[in-house]
């Protein structure tokens, strides 16, 4: 197999890989970029805890070959909190509603939530669920996910004058 | 599953009467944490069940001249909550809040978990270290004062007759409360059958140990007094050499369970040695429960 | 099997039932007093789900024969509070996300109920003791004891 050698901007940073063909974009990230808050979970799209976002679209990793990505503005979990370590206010909320158990669907529902309230401020309840409808929790139900993100709806982001 | 009768008696004396003429066909219910779910297994069938648990005036916590009763009626929550047995015996306050869960608390008593007699049963180190004594009643014959070193026979085997109650426990007033320490190490916080259940109450002399209790369970068929160490402190000063000498002798006075259940024997004796050194540190700090 | 009347009076009322010595307290009030609130989980004492409070003590209903509770007011949790009349305990769990399956709830009402009447500003450690025999297999408890703990605060009496 001949390996590509293919450039990433990931979470505002310059990367020059060399990868495999077949190599998914989920195991790029996280073993090649020790990027290990995308979840690899059942690596057939089914549970999206492998998602992020490429060029601003959601998008499940595991199902994305790295080399079709090459050139793109790529944003993980890693990339949500502020430069100087603040949170995101949908991490934050998330903390608030309890809306954390194993953690292990958490990055990618972050990521979701920031997605949606990026692109609708203020989102119903039903939105919401319609959004993270593809993301699977086992541990919460999913009631604590769903106020988390709606405490956000309405937030508006610092003006900067 | 055979046909049970139950009796609510009026009084002690007919609750006793029942025991001795249905003698090794009834048996006591006081708590019911430990009968019941017995019973519902297929472990033990009575013909009678005589209920205990409405006699109030066996539910007593005691201070008199030089010792404390308490009714074996007393529910481990009334011990765990003691003041008495707070200022007076810690160890037996600290074994008390560590047993199951706080509903199971509320209705197990401190009679009923010594005459269940498990080998790991809880209330028994704190009150082997205190030198207690099991009063018991009977129907037709005297009841007796039972040293509690000689009460246990084997797993949920005791010396009591199949007609006998034990109605009170009893012990000195320790010489000074705070110099006693008792550790349950649990694979939980809760509900846990101890893996080692230690107690030690010593009487010291500045730094020379003029009198050392040691107890243990659930590392041999019964809880037990680590009679040997006892021997090995008293008399002398203790420091780090006599309890690593201690630590390495107790691993020979237990005989836990071969077969491995919730943890190995290995890893028993060896968590012991560590639990005895912890708790004698933590003694000889004066530590309050 | 020879059957034993007795008398209980539940959450307030005197209610009679026809028992015998092997049924306990749970299998009562469930089967013969309708009060399904109270829930089979482990049958020994372990889960808590069986909780009712008998004689002002948060006790496992499993663990004690219904001839036992003979002439005692035992309240579950319909007598804490019921849907019409929710206590705040109930109103908490609700707004703290505290209810999943739901199947832990009465009984960690019940524990709950009885630790803030005998101390009305429980720690968070506190809490968690008073809940230890309580198992919940779907919250990760931080919400339940969240819930308890908030109505703990927001109770002026």
């Amino acid at each position: 197999m001949k390996n590509h050698t293919i450039n990433l901007t990931v979470n505002g940073e310059e990367h020059e890989i060399l990868v495999e063909p077949n190599a998914l974009l989920v195991n790029v990230l996280r073993d090649e970029l020790g990027l290990t808050g995308t979840k690899y979970g059942c690596g057939t799209g089914q549970c999206a805890a492998c998602t992020v976002l490429v060029n601003g679209e959601s998008v499940l990793s595991c199902l994305t070959l790295a080399v079709a990505v090459d050139g793109a503005d790529i944003v993980s979990i890693e990339g949500v909190a502020r430069p100087d370590g603040t949170l995101d206010p949908v991490q934050e909320a998330f903390l608030d509603h309890s809306a954390i158990q194993c953690g292990f669907c958490t990055p990618a529902m972050v990521m979701m939530g920031r997605d949606l309230l990026n692109k609708n401020r203020d989102p119903s309840e039903p939105e919401i669920r319609e959004h993270i409808k593809g993301n699977l929790c086992r541990c919460t139900g999913y009631t604590s996910i769903v106020r988390a993100i709606k405490s956000c709806a309405q937030k508006r982001e610092p003006q900067t004058e | 599953m055979g046909d049970v009768e139950y009796l609510a008696p009026r009084d002690l004396k007919e609750a006793l009467k029942a025991m001795e003429e249905w003698k090794g066909r009834a048996k006591v219910i006081a708590g019911g944490t430990n009968l019941i779910p017995y019973m519902r297994a297929g472990w033990i069938s009575p013909e009678l069940i005589v209920d205990f648990s409405g006699f109030k005036d066996l539910a007593y916590i005691k201070e008199g001249n030089g010792a404390i009763s308490i009714g074996a009626l007393t529910t481990i929550s009334e011990v765990a909550s003691s003041e008495t047995i707070r200022n007076y015996s810690p160890i037996l306050s600290s074994a008390a809040s560590h047993l199951g869960n706080p509903l199971c608390r509320n209705r197990a008593t401190i009679g009923g978990n010594l005459a269940n007699a498990s080998p790991g049963a809880d209330m028994a180190p704190p009150l082997l270290a205190l030198e207690a004594s099991v009063h018991t009643e009977r129907g037709g014959e005297k009841g007796r004062e039972i040293s509690l070193h000689e009460f246990f026979l084997g797993p949920n085997q005791t010396v009591l007759e199949e007609d006998e109650v034990i109605t009170e426990i009893t012990f000195p007033k320790p010489k000074d409360p705070a110099t006693g320490s008792q550790i349950k190490f649990g694979l939980r916080n809760a509900e846990a059958l101890s893996i080692v259940n230690i107690a030690v109450m010593l009487e010291m002399e500045g730094k020379v140990c003029r009198k050392a209790r040691v107890a243990l369970c659930p590392l041999a068929p019964t809880p037990i007094r680590a009679y040997r160490l006892e021997e090995l402190l008293e008399g002398k000063r203790i420091d780090e050499g006599l309890l690593d000498e201690c630590a390495g002798i107790l691993k020979e006075e237990i005989t836990p369970r071969r077969v491995s259940i919730r943890a190995s024997a290995e890893y028993r004796k060896m968590l012991s040695s560590i639990l005895f050194k912890r708790a004698v540190q933590e003694a000889l700090k004066g530590v309050k429960a | 099997m020879k059957a034993y009347q007795i008398e209980i009076k539940l959450n307030g009322e005197w209610r009679k039932a026809e028992v015998t010595v092997r049924e306990t307290l749970l299998d009562v009030l469930r089967d013969k007093l309708g009060a399904k609130e109270v829930k089979n989980g482990c049958g020994k004492g372990d889960c808590g789900t069986c909780a009712v409070i008998l004689d002002g003590k948060a006790v496992n209903s499993c663990l004690t024969l219904a001839l036992q509770a003979n002439g005692k007011e035992i309240t579950t949790l319909k007598g804490i509070g019921t849907e019409e009349k929710p206590h705040p305990l109930q109103k908490s769990f609700v707004e703290h996300g505290a209810i999943q399956c739901g199947f832990c709830t009465p009984g960690m009402i019940v524990s709950a109920k009885t630790l803030l009447d005998q101390n009305p500003k429980p720690s968070r450690e506190e809490i968690r003791e008073a809940i230890s025999g309580n198992l919940c297999r779907c919250t990760g408890y931080k919400k339940i004891v969240d819930a308890i703990q908030e109505t703990a605060l927001e109770d002026k009496s």
